[in-house]
């Protein structure tokens, strides 16, 4: 679908699929999952890795021309989280960082008020920010307003594979977002994925759904026909929800059928 | 087991066993080469190279300090059947045949070097203890059964008959007799001494650089300045092969190292036996095992970390593992904390090991054992030792020729 980028800050994308790779068995499933994936932008998490060993996810990345999206998984402070960013930047060379808060090891749901510190903190920065946030249209609006560049709502906990718990959640934030809104975790399956896109979500961000499915590359074409799917729905524009059944084929000039005198 | 008959003692060092017609004469080592020269001295070059000893090579093993890298950190566990993953049966049948061999490996090697190897046919028990948990081990157990492996779904509380000091809320478990044991520390040092008096040389220095002559494998140069040559040069350096100078690119195996940090605890006497077998689980999605050895060490372990060559202890890998040991077997806390410890895996992009001829002739890799090196030491040595001595890797380990990757490679780019 060339005609129809992805656009996050001052820079384009074909494939609206964000890949993650963490809980892949090997490095060998996981680079064959990326390329069935079809996506451009794969995020890794700072804290597990070291940019200059040969063999790495990184240089795997780079072999394939899929650009890294550094991400702060494991801080529950703003502080960690800016630090950590930061390193991030120096290492690869980016000012891309998805921003990761997360409250508690249980439920790995954003902290919304260490996330909303540390996006501000890094955008003043020159970060290109991409924060994890809980499905709170309020929440989401804030994060617009400090100036990140998309909104990465979560439709369910961390490798939950529970889904979109909230669609109506999800709608709210997509219409009034003047970002791109991006589902980030929580599916689970492709129809999760087309969901996220037919509410009007821009891309959809996964991991464990791919990389701890028992066949991890035929799960990642999957996801990227169901993005695709969801996306050309959305464009095209669903019909009403209707109480009763409306006939897809015209009645007005049929044959009669005689019920004395069955046909066959 | 592995007796004269096979031992190639009639040739002599002029010619090389499989040499293809027209590159012996212009490619040969100097006279005085040694038939093997190993680089590095871990459980798998120590393997080989006793094994290749044991059949007439000369051989030579180049390490600065033998046994003293990844096998003073690994935990020993031989968890064929526990460590079972989607997409790895063929590397389970590897993991399976070399389990088979230890109980006679570990006889002859005792009986070689009059060493205690720790041994220990004791099983494992995964268990899982939230109901997410539960349902991951059930997906394994599944896995398992498909695969013909002996392994059998106990409830929590059968659990916990079997080790009382399980916590009570184990939810369920899977007992798998076949997967026992062995001390990494005590195999490694049999293994020196098996080495040593079977004849092998040591040279305690690292390999610096691969010679190559006629675009052929010749020996190495050391970190002493010294030169060796060798027939026949084995890159078992584990994490590091992948980085040993003068190797093509091409041939260079694509390992890279993935750290892990490791706790050894201490179970006083009072306590003990306190685990009767391997205990492992998954806990909240992360794997966490602890191996009770019969000499009172409870080994902990272990983080799976993509960091280069870092082995520092960090607070977060000693905390995590201590939670997750603790919710498992909250007794743990009372016992003493003797050790903390990281060591490398050599990770290869597939999981499993590159064992027999590399593209470069001369050349023969045993490496990328990543989490299996020491429960594929015994079949590692049996098969580089027949490759080094016929020319001919076994049918076992040809599907895990280092030539895979780059096949692998090509089909990716096409």
């Amino acid at each position: 679908m060339a005609d129809d980028l992805l656009t996050i800050a001052d820079t384009t994308f074909t494939s609206r699929l964000i890949m993650g790779t963490g809980g892949a068995p090997s490095l060998e499933v996981l680079e064959r999952a990326l390329l069935a994936s079809g996506t451009e932008l794969t995020t890794v998490a700072m804290r597990r890795l070291e940019p200059n060993v040969r063999g790495s996810v990184l240089s795997l990345l780079r072999k394939h021309d899929i650009r890294v999206l550094p991400n702060t998984a494991g801080c529950f402070t703003a502080g960690e989280a800016v630090l950590t960013a930061r390193l991030a930047r120096e290492a690869l060379g980016t000012d891309w960082v998805k921003l990761e808060v997360i409250a508690d090891e249980r439920t790995l749901l954003p902290d919304p008020v260490e996330l909303l510190d540390a996006a501000e903190i890094l955008v003043d920065d020159g970060f290109t920010v991409l924060p994890y946030t809980n499905d709170d249209p309020v929440l989401a609006r804030r994060l617009e307003d400090v100036g990140c560049a998309a909104i990465m709502p979560l439709g369910s906990p961390i490798g939950s594979g529970l889904g979109i718990r909230n669609p109506h959640n999800f709608q709210l934030i997509t219409e009034r977002a003047g970002v791109p809104v991006i589902l980030d975790a929580g599916a689970g399956t492709a129809s999760d994925a087309a969901v996220a896109m037919e509410l009007g979500c821009s891309a959809v961000m996964l991991a464990s759904a791919v990389t701890r499915a028992q066949e991890p590359v035929l799960m990642a074409e999957a996801m990227r026909h169901a993005v695709d799917a969801g996306r050309l729905a959305f464009r095209a524009g669903r019909i009403p929800r209707r109480h009763f059944a409306m006939a897809s084929s015209p009645v007005d000039g049929l044959p009669q059928f005689d019920p004395e005198r069955p046909a066959f | 087991m592995h007796a004269s008959s096979s031992t190639p003692s009639s040739r002599t060092s002029s010619e090389p066993p499989e040499a293809a017609p027209g590159t012996s004469s212009g490619a040969s080592p100097r006279p005085g080469a040694y038939d093997v020269l190993v680089v590095g001295g871990g459980v798998v070059g120590l393997a080989t190279a006793w094994r290749a000893a044991q059949r007439g090579l000369r051989t030579v093993v180049a390490d600065p300090a033998p046994g003293s890298g990844a096998s003073q950190v690994a935990a020993g566990m031989l968890a064929a059947a526990a460590e079972l993953y989607y997409g790895e049966q063929r590397l389970l049948a590897l993991n399976l045949a070399s389990a088979r061999r230890y109980p006679e490996f570990t006889a002859e090697l005792e009986e070689a070097s009059g060493r205690d190897t720790g041994y220990r046919a004791c099983g494992t028990l995964a268990v899982a203890l939230d109901s997410d948990d539960r349902a991951h081990l059930r997906e394994l157990h599944t896995l398992q059964v498909e695969c013909g492996l002996d392994a059998q779904w106990l409830s929590g509380r059968e659990c916990r008959r079997l080790e009382p000091m399980l916590a009570p809320g184990v939810r369920g478990g899977v007992r798998v007799d076949g997967d026992h044991q062995t001390d990494p520390r005590r195999l490694v040092a049999a293994l020196l001494t098996a080495c040593e008096r079977a004849g092998v040389a040591f040279r305690r220095a690292a390999a610096v650089r691969l010679l190559t002559a006629h675009d052929r494998a010749t020996g190495a140069e050391l970190s002493d300045g010294t030169r060796v040559s060798a027939w026949r040069t084995v890159l078992a350096a584990g994490s590091r092969s992948g980085s040993l100078a003068g190797v093509p690119e091409h041939v260079l195996p694509p390992v890279r190292p993935v750290k892990g940090q490791i706790l050894r605890l201490r179970v006083p006497g009072a306590y003990a036996p306190f685990l009767s077998r391997t205990v492992r689980a998954v806990v909240r999605g992360g794997h966490v095992y602890l191996v009770p050895r019969e000499n009172g060490e409870l080994v902990v372990g272990a983080t799976t970390e993509e960091l280069g060559w870092d082995t520092t202890v960090t607070a977060g890998g000693v905390y995590e593992l201590l939670r997750d040991a603790h919710e498992l077997v909250p007794g743990i806390t009372e016992l003493p904390l003797v050790e903390t410890r990281a060591g490398l895996r050599p990770g290869s992009p597939d999981n499993a090991p590159l064992l027999g001829p590399t593209a470069l002739p001369g050349l023969l890799a045993a490496t990328g054992h990543y989490r299996n090196g020491v429960l594929l030491a015994p079949l590692t040595g049996d098969v580089m030792a027949e490759a080094l001595a016929t020319g001919r890797l076994p049918e076992e380990a040809r599907p895990f020729s280092p030539l895979r990757f780059s096949n692998a490679l090509q089909e990716l780019t096409v």
